[in-house]
């Protein structure tokens, strides 16, 4: 089947989120849909699948025009989407989730789950998967999950399908595996709509690349084109993301990590055995795939993982099993990855928001009493010094833009007096001139003197910022190489490898 | 593998958190023995206690009464206890849950020796004892279907005890104007409906939190039927208030076997379509394309979505069906048992359907066995007081909601419910 | 911003939580664009105050007046006797209406405001003493479970509470030979002691189990009725009665009369006004208050920020259950001194509830929300007493008035009212997750 977007135009109030976008897919066919986080790309989609209703302009399947009112309308038309959130209902069985939608039942209103079962094992015999139908699929493997996606999807005669930013919680081999499937789904005739940021994805499978940019298509490119040009395509400007800085001076460790051994709530050791050292004044840059255990890396060193083992040492004095006030009050600054979820109340002001982790704190609390008057000057000052662009200190932090409310939590910590540094993907979904202020910011706070931790997924951010870097992968620091270390390398490490020619700066 | 039993897999698999060992169990249960140390030995009474298990009706083949000697079974039933709650420490060390078997046994027992301990020198008339029991039960499991219903679509149904109180006043008023009992069913059923509609109308269109609409939903009703029971059923009780009563209708042979047979199927119509509602809500929610439906929007309203199905109509018209199911509960109090509707004839009972909803971890049958077994709580006060019992009939009135206390914090404290119950659903 | 759209809240439209970040981006590069356009003055003012919660909440109670003033008609004989020939003589049906409904709604403001049967000011204004001496208790538990609110955690116990404090309070009050003056602060502080352990269990097992609080506080409920029953049967029991009420409380651990005058008002009021500065404090001024409102808004934020959960909703519960611990000594010290019963709370419990909603959970909103509902009460029974209206309708009124109130889009459609911004709502009830996740770390 073809797809064919006209003229689609999709406003949320003011914010024109699709102007105009024209797309044309043809079977047997990978078309790329490339662009940053938030360039519309999304919402592209959910019109397309029907979740969202276009203000303007047509979708045609087999050039016959389609008005679809919700999923259920684009599944018909032979359209199936591999959501970057899996949809599928995390309690129910492979089985279940597959039929989910489109029953069909036996004699007295029964489900016929038998057949459901076989249709999972025929799609995933064509494909070589090993899938149990009868599994509960939150008990399955991420990767596994996705390709329960993936038969779900086909398991509609879905002819056009949609990858939403398919690769964001994959390792490069479960990358590349499905790649393979999406070259063999190619190859039995589908059309394929592949969502991405990641330029070598797209060199590798895509037919036809569309650039996005800010609502808009930007361009088409093709798979030959290098990963600069398209790379300035996307940003619409050549992206310079070194940061200037001094080499470092590192003084002696100063937080030292030794054997910390982290257990989730399900019982799996989510982090292993894991050492390493920082330096006053050096930046470490953890490395890897999300998932890959940085996360209940830096909330073990905060105190917000239960069940850990090993120990944190910061300027020798033993961090695990304090707690979280204890931590921060012992000069730990934490810039935490979801800055929404973990960071930030929303509906506090941005100078309440400033003191959140210190408001029991003189001078901003005297005898249980917070001193408002001396709170209104300290945020004003930090508002200008951080460059936070707000219409006063009593905003809301739920109404500024993503950058704006990352600053306001690298200014919080950052305006405290810190022995350790941890940013946890310090600028994501951040805008430009954000991101660049954000690792100014990190940067200066190396050169005080102290040690600091980037956790992040973006290579071209660690490679930015690191004087060393630690690639994680399934729980475990594969190594510690050098901040100059090629990508090729660490490309490598994330999957898992330690090559014999890496030089090692452990 | 069923998807029932991979499902109570699944439960059991998560349920028994292999990491961190759970000292909850054996502190209960060491808690619950030395009670019953302290009651059964120290406060031991002696006498024989006589269980009769004749009931009115003329049985074809009756049982003997068995008399139990009090002290003796209280001094092995408190050992047992003892035991057991040491027993019950091995399977923390062996980093497993203690099992469910476990604790019903341990209760059986101190419930049989208590039963002879309140009871010394008295009989306890053991049919009337359960046939009590179920009738005190019916609305309650009415209520937890109701529940389950709508919670596993996603919407916290606190309002049950005002759907119950509105099924009680609107088919006490319809069948005493009818004269038709049945006409006071659907009634009452309807009248569910109607408190459903708008729990459901402002937890899923105006996104207000969902207990609170229940709980001013509950005043709301009771506000209204105190209000027009005080100004037209109290002034014209022949017409309104007093509804004519469903027939007993016995069920040939089964009605028959001894005890169990006059309990529970020797009853009225309510109590048939109760088991009818509790088989369909069991059977339904895992085998069919309706549970399967329901499920997927209480558990990932998204997931729902993308695969076509309406997620507001489906949370809607279940919290409605829940409605009916409980506004059904609500006719037995007037159709049923007390004969004519008066001012909060349900008096919490909602409450504790609420609660025996998640003390039965939102399955249909085990919030079945848990109203059951508040029912017979609640039977058992009234049946000790009439015997003359030393036992105090307000604190035996507490222990439903004592033992949910308990079972909130700490045997079902880590059952999960529903995951999204409670949280509105907003569509792009 | 105009009508439609509101810059700054553009990113919540977005509504997918993936996209959100998207937008997010798109409208800082957006805003850097385009300058900040205000509509014209005085639309934005029309547009603040029909979208304010003023106007919502007098619509709410103008909108369960009507209601009320429906089923007031539609019981009365008069009414229905006129129905009967209403083709006949529509206007008799009217005239029997605006009979019935006008009597019972100005008797219901001479018996909770002002009586104007009276001669002299001061017996006119007497059943607004009265209605004050009702909203005291109100008040007290309404400030008790608002504050829970905005911490997150739902107390829906107050009737325990009250239950236990106020028999606390009675038997400090009827037991203890203590001078005046100190006999009263004894009880009293007995009072938000017991409210405060009694709250404080559910906080305990909701901190230290995740059992939830809701669930937790109405078993509780019952539980303190069926105990107070039970030690009413027994060791509270007055001597010699065969009801299960306690002896009458001590004249010294009475709540004295203001002006010294035995009319309503009493000394009880002044202390809630105080209680009402308190929580106004305690929840805009103190480090304490910034972090339950921190838990409530955002607990899992709360606790990166090294903030305790499990400890705030502990506390949580024990400031709620002090603050409605005050309504339960109010009960007993002030309201009925000689002697209580099972039934002290009067049904505090849940209006105090429905008091904490119509005031937002604000202290002093609160505070208006106690008096309203306390002249309901008072010329409720006027109401029954003189027009023969079951005093039941004031439950009704309240109970409408919340669900209105928390329903702004219902209020405004009913009223026709245009919409503001209402998306902006709707994404911060996303935002009131009740802590569980932050405890279950």
């Amino acid at each position: 089947m073809k797809l064919e977007l006209r003229g689609i135009t999709k406003r949320f109030g003011r914010l024109v989120a699709n102007d105009h976008i024209d797309l044309v897919v043809n079977p047997g066919e990978i078309h790329c849909l490339l662009g940053e986080n938030g360039a519309g790309k999304s919402t592209l989609m959910n019109q397309l699948y029907g979740l969202l209703q276009p203000d303007e302009g047509d979708i045609l399947v087999d050039d016959t025009l389609q008005r679809f009112s919700g999923p259920g309308d684009a599944m018909r038309a032979g359209i199936g989407m591999v959501h970057q959130h899996f949809m599928l209902v995390p309690v129910f069985t492979v089985a279940e989730n597959l039929m989910l939608g489109h029953e069909h039942t036996r004699f007295g209103g029964r489900l016929n789950l038998p057949a459901a079962r076989d249709r999972v094992r025929a799609i995933a015999e064509r494909f070589g998967f090993d899938i149990d139908p009868d599994a509960i699929v939150e008990h399955l493997p991420v990767g596994v999950q996705q390709r329960v996606e993936i038969i779900k999807a086909l398991s509609r005669e879905a002819k056009i399908l949609v990858f939403d930013e398919p690769t964001a919680v994959l390792t490069p081999q479960e990358t590349d595996e499905l790649m393979e499937i999406m070259r063999q789904l190619k190859a039995e005739g589908a059309a394929i709509v592949f969502i991405t940021h990641k330029l070598r994805e797209v060199r590798e499978v895509a037919d036809r690349i569309t650039v996005m940019r800010l609502g808009k298509v930007v361009g088409e490119a093709s798979p030959q084109a290098s990963n600069a040009d398209l790379a300035s395509m996307m940003v619409g400007r050549s992206v310079e993301l070194t940061v200037s800085k001094e080499p470092s001076q590192p003084g002696p460790a100063s937080l030292a990590v030794d054997g910390l051994t982290v257990v989730d709530h399900t019982g799996q050791a989510v982090v292993r055995n894991v050492s390493f050292d920082v330096r006053a004044g050096e930046i470490l840059a953890v490395a890897g795939v999300q998932g890959n255990g940085q996360t209940e890396l830096t909330e073990a060193l905060f105190g917000l993982q239960r069940d850990t083992t090993g120990s944190i040492t910061l300027n020798g004095l033993e961090l695990r099993g304090q707690s979280v006030q204890h931590i921060l009050d012992a000069g730990a600054g934490f810039v935490p990855e979801d800055r929404q979820e973990d960071g930030l109340v929303p509906e506090f002001s941005i100078a309440e928001n400033l003191i959140l982790d210190r408001s029991t704190h003189e001078p901003f609390a005297k005898a249980g009493s917070l001193q408002l008057s001396y709170l209104r000057e300290f945020a004003d000052q930090t508002i200008r010094e951080f460059d936070i662009r707000a219409q006063g200190a009593a905003t809301p932090v739920g109404r500024l833009s993503g950058g704006n409310q990352q600053k306001v939590v690298v200014a919080r910590e950052l305006s405290r007096q810190l022995k350790l540094f941890v940013a946890a993907q310090p600028t994501r979904g951040v805008d430009v001139g954000s991101i660049e202020f954000i690792h100014k910011r990190i940067v200066e706070a190396r050169d005080s003197g102290i040690p600091v931790i980037v956790v992040s997924t973006e290579l071209d951010e660690v490679i930015a910022l690191a004087d060393r870097i630690a690639v994680m992968y399934r729980g475990e620091i594969v190594g510690i190489v050098p901040g100059d270390t090629p990508r090729d390398v660490l490309g490598i490490m994330m999957a898992g490898e330690l090559p014999a020619d890496a030089e090692v700066a452990a | 593998m069923t998807t029932f039993e991979a499902a109570a897999a699944a439960a059991a698999r998560r349920g028994m958190t292999p990491r961190l060992r759970d000292w909850k169990a054996p502190i209960f249960l060491g808690a619950v023995a030395i009670l019953a140390v302290i009651l059964l030995i120290v406060f031991g009474r002696s006498g024989t206690s006589t269980f009769s298990f004749a009931s009115r009706r003329t049985d074809v083949f009756s049982l003997p009464n068995l008399s139990i000697p009090v002290q003796e079974l209280g001094l092995v039933a408190a050992a047992t206890a003892v035991a057991m709650a040491a027993g019950s420490t091995l399977y923390v060390r062996a980093r497993r849950k203690v099992p469910t078997w476990y604790i019903a046994v341990f209760s059986v027992v101190l419930l049989v020796a208590f039963l002879a301990w309140a009871s010394a020198g008295h009989t306890i008339p053991l049919t009337g004892l359960l046939a009590g029991a179920l009738a005190l039960s019916v609305p309650l499991i009415f209520g937890a279907m109701g529940g389950v219903i709508s919670e596993r679509a996603g919407v916290i149904n606190v309002a049950i005890e005002g759907q119950l109180l509105s099924g009680a006043f609107v088919s006490a008023v319809v069948a005493s104007a009818t004269r038709s009992a049945i006409a006071g069913l659907l009634a009452a059923m309807i009248a569910g409906v109607l408190v459903s509609f708008v729990l459901a109308a402002f937890a899923i269109k105006y996104f207000v939190d969902q207990v609170i609409v229940g709980i001013v939903l509950n005043g709301l009703v009771l506000g209204l039927t105190n209000f027009l029971y005080q100004t037209s059923l109290s002034q014209d009780a022949g017409t309104l208030n007093s509804p004519t009563q469903l027939p007993t209708i016995a069920i040939p042979g089964l009605s028959a076997v001894p005890v169990i047979g006059p309990v529970l199927f020797n009853q009225t119509i309510i109590v048939y379509l109760m088991y009818i509602a509790v088989a369909a809500v069991s059977f339904g929610l895992f085998f069919t394309r309706w549970g399967l439906r329901l499920r997927s929007v209480g558990e990932h309203p998204q997931a729902a979505d993308t695969v076509g199905i309406n997620v507001n109509g489906t949370r809607f018209w279940n919290v409605s069906l829940a409605g009916a199911v409980a506004g059904l509960g609500g006719a037995y109090f007037t159709l049923g048992s007390v004969g004519a509707f008066t001012e909060d004839v349900t008096s919490g009972a909602g409450y504790i359907a609420l609660a025996a909803v998640i003390f039965g971890g939102w399955s249909p049958l085990r919030a079945t066995l848990a109203a059951l077994l508040f029912g017979f709580a609640n039977e058992l006060q009234s049946v000790l007081g009439i015997i003359g019992s030393p036992v105090p009939s307000d604190l035996l009135l507490m222990l439903p909601y004592l033992v949910t206390i308990v079972a909130v914090a700490g045997l079902v404290g880590q059952s999960r419910g529903p995951a999204a119950s409670g949280k509105p659903y907003f569509k792009s | 911003m105009s009508l439609e759209s509101g810059g700054p809240t553009v990113a919540e439209t977005g509504a997918e939580e993936d996209d959100s970040l998207e937008l997010d981006q798109i409208e800082a590069t957006q805003r850097a664009e385009q300058p900040d356009e205000d509509g014209p003055r005085w639309s934005r003012a029309l547009h603040d105050i029909t979208g304010g919660s003023t106007i919502i909440t007098v619509l709410a109670v103008v909108a369960s007046l009507i209601v009320g003033a429906i089923l007031i008609a539609l019981t009365n004989p008069q009414v229905q006797a006129a129905l009967g020939y209403f083709f006949a003589r529509p206007s008799a049906t009217f005239a029997a209406i605006g009979q019935v409904v006008g009597g019972a709604y100005s008797s219901l403001f001479q018996g909770g405001v002002y009586d104007f049967s009276q001669v002299s000011f001061v017996d006119g204004i007497q059943p607004l003493f009265t209605s004050l001496g009702f909203a005291t208790p109100l008040i007290a538990a309404g400030l008790g479970i608002g504050i829970g609110f905005r911490a997150g955690v739902f107390n829906i116990g107050a009737q325990g509470q009250i239950l236990v404090a106020g028999a606390l309070a009675g038997w400090i009050g009827y037991t203890l030979p203590l001078p005046p003056g100190l006999h009263l602060i004894v009880a009293i502080l007995g009072a938000l002691l017991g409210g405060a352990v009694y709250a404080g269990i559910a906080g305990v097992l909701k901190a230290s189990t995740g059992a939830h609080e809701v669930i937790v506080t109405i078993m509780l409920n019952y539980v303190a009725y069926y105990g107070l029953s039970f030690l009413l049967s027994n060791v509270l029991k007055a001597p010699g009665s065969n009801n299960p009420i306690s002896p009458a409380e001590a004249s010294s651990a009475v709540l004295p009369s203001l002006f010294g005058s035995p009319r309503a008002l009493n000394l009880g009021l002044v202390i809630v006004i105080v209680l009402t500065v308190i929580a106004w404090w305690f929840m805009t001024r103190s480090s304490l208050g910034f972090r339950f409102r921190a838990v409530g808004e955002n607990p899992k934020a709360a606790l990166t920020a090294g903030i305790s959960v499990k400890r705030t909703v502990i506390y949580t519960m024990l400031v709620s259950g002090a603050f409605v611990g005050f309504a339960g000594a109010y009960q007993v010290l002030a309201q009925t001194t000689t002697g209580f019963t099972n039934a002290l709370d009067a049904g505090i419990g849940f209006n105090a509830i429905t008091v904490a909603l119509l005031g937002r959970n604000k202290p002093w909103g609160i505070f208006w929300a106690g008096i309203l509902f306390g002249i309901f009460q008072a010329g409720g029974y006027t109401m029954q007493a003189t027009q023969g209206i079951d005093v039941d309708i004031v439950q009704v009124l309240q109970s409408i008035i919340v669900l209105f109130i928390a329903a702004p889009p219902l209020v405004r459609a009913l009223f026709r009212l245009p919409a503001p911004n209402s998306l902006r709502r709707a994404r911060r009830v996303r935002h009131t997750t009740a802590p569980e996740e932050a405890i279950a770390r």
